[in-house]
């Protein structure tokens, strides 16, 4: 063993602490490499939208979507953005934090400085980025593919996929809460998955869903998200159901976040 | 501030199991605290504890002033922990392991000085699978020191590692120990705590049996001497064994155990009647106490003591 640089004396000042950004971006940065190293989670999250949006193009074909003031593409589109969003950060979320937690990464990441929080967030960062990446991709390929018109209010996409992805973050952190394994995890972020495909007008705008189902799949988690993303498109979205879908989004973003607190253990078997 | 550790009455159950039955010490400022124990006994419970990762069902534990679970953002960036199992994602190399807990840590080391010290620098462009059990514990380690810590949790820092690594470790330990650092560790290896302990607490049950400095909790014991009788000869053909220093004695199928205070006076009283009366003692075996018995014999004793 070389010598050692002295430890740090007591008495000076302790040096300045590291901030939650650079933590975060430590982490990011290594589940970044680690995403990219895993082809699997790589080529669910990249093609599973775009192949799923493609097929949906019949479907979406065959709906009435008479009276309800959408067209193939502000359907397609947003749905698209969706289903991106689904893969790319929660399913993909979900393994992440349950294979770290079973191989014991975050229990040791624990007994540093890191916050419970950052490490949530710093192993999303890289899941948020592909996600947006290929959200862009999906917009612009789309976009020339359908024909569409451009987004007639942007921002509220840009609220839609920044909601989104802070609701489907804590949404994984919770599905993950709530799975035994690395196995389990295969099966356990299917209910949330059917749920947002089928309820939250991904494909199937809610518009077209029977009158009680409808009412009640509105306020889904996903269901303010899809509202946002297809307001951008069609601009019809007034200021007050703006206001709501954000605040419903960001209710359901805290109920996650504290169940997370409340049932996350952060060292395998329970 | 003298004090760098101190547990009062420290209790921990979980799902209905005492893992921790209420245990007192204090370990100064560059101290070395060893806690011994067989498995179960609670070590790691304990230091988990006062690493903050869970807190006490009873009792109190400071940790350089402060409550390590409470008030963790005061203390640990001032600490480094090394888990008896810890994690690193497998497909990561050593230098982006190091650099990702470096991004993570107030004043931390330049990446090459950590692998230096535990010998990881060639090592660094491999993925962490990829890496002997003993390697990753050297990694684990280099993760504890990044921070350059004032106190140091180590839990079982030897375990899987072969005899030149243990021994460079053991180096290491004691060269940050001489910089200042407050070091606390459990391990297996009783010649570990009696190579580097300033102090050692015996754990057992969830108790601390005994506690001390090194010498003092082995002079409590005392020495043996054992040996085989031809089969014509008895004990009772012996000198008086009080007259030998001998304050305990066993006899069992020719073989005898004698346990004395003063290695030498009865050693040399039995060799001077053996000599004289030209008896051959066979397998004559004569020892003083160690770390090793002390602490079988508290394991043993405390277990009887249960079943009474």
């Amino acid at each position: 063993m070389t010598t050692t640089a002295p430890a740090r004396p007591v008495t000076t000042a302790t040096p300045v602490r590291r901030g939650s950004a650079s933590r975060m971006i430590a982490l990011g940065r290594a589940e970044l490499a680690l995403l990219l190293r895993s082809r699997a989670a790589l080529f669910t999250a990249l093609l599973v939208p775009a192949i799923t949006t493609f097929s949906m193009r019949g479907v979406v074909n065959g709906l009435d979507l008479d009276g309800t003031g959408l067209s193939i593409a502000t359907v397609l589109l947003p749905g698209s953005l969706g289903l991106a969003l689904i893969f790319s950060v929660y399913t993909n979320l979900v393994g992440v934090y349950v294979t770290r937690r079973e191989s014991l990464v975050l229990k040791r990441l624990r007994t540093g400085e890191v916050r419970d929080w950052e490490i949530f967030t710093g192993g999303a960062l890289p899941a948020l980025l592909l996600a947006y990446v290929q959200c862009a991709l999906l917009v612009i390929g789309l976009t020339v593919v359908l024909d569409a018109p451009a987004p007639a209010a942007p921002h509220l996409v840009v609220l839609g996929l920044l909601t989104g992805g802070a609701m489907l973050v804590a949404a994984g952190a919770l599905t993950a809460a709530v799975t035994r394994t690395a196995e389990s995890a295969q099966l356990t972020f299917l209910p949330f998955w059917l749920l947002s495909m089928a309820g939250s007008g991904m494909f199937v705008p809610r518009e077209v869903l029977p009158g009680m189902v409808a009412d009640i799949s509105a306020w889904l988690p996903f269901s303010p998200v899809m509202d946002l993303l297809r307001g951008g498109w069609t601009g019809e979205l007034g200021a007050v159901d703006q206001g709501r879908a954000l605040l419903l989004a960001l209710a359901w973003t805290g109920v996650a976040a504290l169940g997370v607190r409340q049932w996350f253990r952060w060292g395998p078997r329970g | 501030m003298n004090t760098v550790i101190e547990t009062v009455g420290l209790k921990r159950s979980y799902w209905g199991f005492d893992a921790v039955r209420g245990i007192d010490f204090t370990v100064a400022r560059g101290e070395l605290f060893a806690l011994l124990g067989t498995n179960g006994a609670g070590k790691t419970s304990t230091l988990e504890l006062l690493e903050g990762q869970a807190t006490p069902t009873g009792g109190t534990v400071r940790v350089l002033g402060h409550d390590p679970f409470r008030d963790r953002a005061s203390v640990r960036h001032r600490m480094g922990v090394m888990l008896q199992e810890g994690g690193f994602p497998p497909e990561l190399t050593v230098l982006e392991t190091v650099r990702m807990w470096a991004g993570c840590t107030t004043g931390a080391r330049p990446v090459d000085e950590a692998l230096a010290l535990t010998n990881l620098s060639d090592r660094r462009a491999v993925r962490v699978k990829q890496l002997s059990g003993g390697e990753r514990r050297r990694l684990d380690l280099s993760l504890a020191l990044l921070g350059r810590p004032e106190v140091l949790f180590l839990d079982e820092p030897t375990t899987g590692l072969d005899a030149q690594s243990r021994q460079d470790t053991w180096e290491l330990i004691r060269e940050l120990k001489q910089q200042g650092t407050t070091v606390l560790l459990t391990t297996h290896y009783l010649e570990e705590a009696e190579q580097l302990a300033d102090r050692l607490a015996i754990m057992h049950k969830g108790l601390i049996a005994t506690t001390g400095r090194v010498a003092d909790v082995v002079a409590e014991r005392p020495s043996r001497i054992s040996f085989q009788l031809p089969q014509d000869r008895f004990v009772g053909e012996l000198p008086p064994l009080a007259s030998m220093g001998v304050v305990r004695h066993t006899s069992e199928s020719g073989t005898v155990r004698l346990e004395t205070n003063d290695l030498q006076r009865t050693a040399t009283e039995l060799l001077t009647w053996a000599q004289r009366t030209g008896v051959a003692l066979h397998a004559l075996d004569a020892r003083s106490a160690s770390l090793e018995e002390a602490f079988m014999e508290i394991a043993k004793g405390l277990d009887n003591e249960e079943t009474r």
